[in-house]
């Protein structure tokens, strides 16, 4: 769930808020973004991918808050990892992060195809 | 309608579409195409809620040439026992085919490396973001965190629009409308399933309080894999997975038809494990940019799923991949109750799905096409109505009372007892007679507490109706599974293991505290289809 929000990468924007789709992010008194409502964070990413300063960072579990370092987190490289691997924004053009959504359909055959029978 | 001191926004529309996801985009579209005043309403944002943005729909994708149609639709009959209908599928097929390469300067469809464009599959959060702006630019008002309470009529008890809550502006709204469009998805209880928060079943309430019919409610237990732990129901690379359990022993789960049952039966046996090493070298490298959400649990957690053994679990997806919903009665997808409207996971979707699940593609398939006929009849139906603007009323639901800011019933007590009885395999995917009927016993009792207790709707007032509508949708989903005395697609009762003649047949039921049932038997055709 929703864990970090960096004040100083943050532009304060509010889109984050805006498209948070249950509502778990709130502007604070400064302006901006605080977490209100962790319990509500569905654990979806959608504010990493709107928010063009990777301000944010959403722990991938879902079940229970953790307690992370945020310079560990700063430093990982993962801020703003589904963002730039999506090719949005300043991204759109690069072509190593172009969308390759279609090859879906033959890893899906390519799974059938390379199918060995389970031996016990 | 129950007194607040709130500011209320008060709007008139020809058309009001409830919920912004898949269907709901695709349904606001259709009905500003037609020249309508549209309004769209989201409990969360248009963009982003629903199951759709958090996922990569690939449609139900055949050309339009006969042979191909036929034999698509023939496969699917197969899987339907009798409960579908081949000219819905052509439909679909059709208004699928035709709609996607429409919204090209909303979505980049990329091409293959043949140079060929890819219309069948796109990336959801691209898909919505691009479905929001098209709907914007046709002049739809989109009304975000605006969530519907309940619906409303007018003095001779015609529908005309909903009221809601505006959870971040504040105050109250009510949208005074034509006709109203129910598109806000399925229900899977608040599971893990990606993207399902907002899915809690609000529309099929909504609607039984208006005395609409439900149908298909039996098939409604659809099950997905997931790391354990997380969300991501991202299911494509885990075909390549080898399982094991605890003790590291390899486990007899393959790929194929078998795969859900294999998985849960080992699931409720313990841990499972999963290794994807048989993922090759140069699709591991694609994949960020197939699916880009994919490797974020395993990453964020330092966890490296072709080498390592990793925990798997499965989410339950009630009424999303499952069948049920509302009934729709005609080509324009109307429900049993004049100028509502449903569309997507909110209607039953036995039409092409029969008993078994639609699955991504002709669920997706589904939501845009029912979207845009519902979003098309509501226009051409609206056209016609003068609205009464006065001497609106609402249904006097339950959790509607905005007196009560104090909660006497524990909601998260209660949302667990009801998730305690639709999320277990053991209960669920694989059902008894003797275990449905102490499921519904135990959801009955929650159901006393949910009408007898205060859900302090003062303080939260759409947590109040999502919780009486997923006690509502727990009892119709095992109604219609006990009712149900016989095993069909999706619905496996141990107990009765064979399909019988006897239940070819729609289970139609509604209700809120006195539930009905009702067998409508198939067409004779459409059985003799299934069983060609």
């Amino acid at each position: 769930m929703i864990e970090l929000i960096y004040s100083d990468l943050c532009n304060g924007c509010g889109k984050c808020v805006a498209v948070c789709p249950t509502n778990a992010l709130a502007l604070g008194n400064n302006h901006l973004p605080q977490i209100s409502d962790q319990a509500a964070c569905q654990t979806c990413f959608m504010c990493e991918l709107y928010c063009s300063s990777d301000a944010l960072y959403v722990d991938p579990d879902c079940e229970n808050p953790r307690e992370l370092d945020p310079a560990t987190i700063r430093n990982s490289g993962l801020l703003g990892q589904y963002r730039r691997d999506s090719g949005w924004d300043e991204w759109a053009n690069d072509p190593n992060h172009s969308n390759q959504h279609w090859r879906m359909d033959g890893i899906f055959a390519l799974a059938r195809s390379t199918q060995t029978p389970f031996k016990s | 309608m129950t007194s607040t001191s709130s500011p209320l926004l008060e709007l008139r529309a020809d058309v009001l579409v409830i919920g912004g996801g898949l269907a709901g985009t695709w349904a606001a579209l259709a009905a500003a195409r037609e020249g309508c005043r549209v309004i769209l309403v989201d409990k969360g944002y248009c963009g982003t809620s629903g199951v759709t943005a958090t996922a990569g729909p690939g449609h139900w994708w055949v050309p339009p040439e006969p042979q191909a149609r036929a034999a698509a639709i023939d496969k699917r009959l197969g899987t339907a026992y009798g409960l579908a209908d081949g000219r819905w599928m052509a439909r679909a097929l059709e208004t699928t085919w035709n709609s996607l390469p429409g919204i090209a300067g909303y979505y980049a469809f990329p091409q293959d490396e043949h140079g060929v464009t890819q219309y069948r599959g796109l990336r959801g959060p691209e898909y919505m973001r691009g479905m929001r702006k098209l709907i914007e630019d046709n002049g739809v008002t989109i009304l975000d965190h605006s969530p519907a309470l309940q619906l409303l009529r007018d003095a001779n008890g015609a529908i005309s629009g909903a009221s809601g809550w505006r959870r971040q502006a504040g105050g109250d709204w009510q949208v005074n409308a034509g006709a109203t469009v129910i598109a806000s998805g399925g229900c899977a209880f608040l599971s893990r399933l990606l993207g399902s928060h907002t899915n809690t079943g609000d529309g099929y309430l909504m609607a039984a309080e208006a005395g609409a019919e439900l149908s298909g409610m039996e098939f409604s237990n659809y099950y997905c894999i997931a790391a354990a732990g997380s969300t991501m129901t991202r299911s494509m690379v885990y075909t390549f997975g080898d399982y094991f359990d605890a003790s590291n022993r390899q486990l007899p789960i393959q790929q194929g038809p078998e795969f859900t049952h294999q998985l849960a039966r080992a699931l409720i046996e313990g841990p499972v494990y999963c290794r994807l090493n048989r993922v090759p070298q140069n699709i591991r490298q694609q994949l960020p940019s197939i699916q880009p959400n994919l490797m974020l649990p395993f990453d964020r957690h330092g966890i490296d799923p072709y080498r390592q053994r990793f925990p798997v679990t499965m989410h339950a997806e009630g009424t999303i991949r499952g069948v049920g919903g509302l009934r729709v009665i005609d080509d324009d997808c109307q429900t049993t109750i004049a100028g509502l409207f449903a569309a997507g996971d909110a209607a039953s979707r036995e039409p092409i799905a029969g008993a078994t699940s639609g699955g991504g593609a002709q669920n997706s398939a589904w939501a845009l096409s029912t979207g845009q006929w519902a979003g098309r009849g509501a226009a051409r139906l609206a056209r016609g109505r003068s609205l009464q603007p006065t001497g609106l009323s609402g249904f006097d639901g339950i959790g509607l009372d905005r007196r009560e800011n104090g909660a006497s019933a524990d909601g998260q007590e209660l949302l667990r007892r009801i998730q305690d009885e639709v999320h277990p395999l053991d209960k669920n995917l694989f059902r008894s007679g003797t275990q449905l009927t102490r499921s519904l016993q135990a959801l009955e009792s929650v159901w006393d507490q949910v009408h007898g207790g205060s859900l302090g709707a003062g303080q939260k007032p759409l947590r109040a109706r999502e919780l009486v509508a997923m006690a509502a949708t727990a009892r119709w989903c095992y109604h219609a599974a006990e009712q149900r005395k016989e095993s069909r697609g999706m619905h496996q009762r141990s107990d009765l293991p064979k399909q019988s003649a006897n239940y070819d047949a729609h289970m139609r039921l509604g209700g809120l505290d006195n539930l009905w049932l009702r067998h409508d038997p198939l067409p004779r055709q459409t059985t003799q289809g299934a069983l060609a």
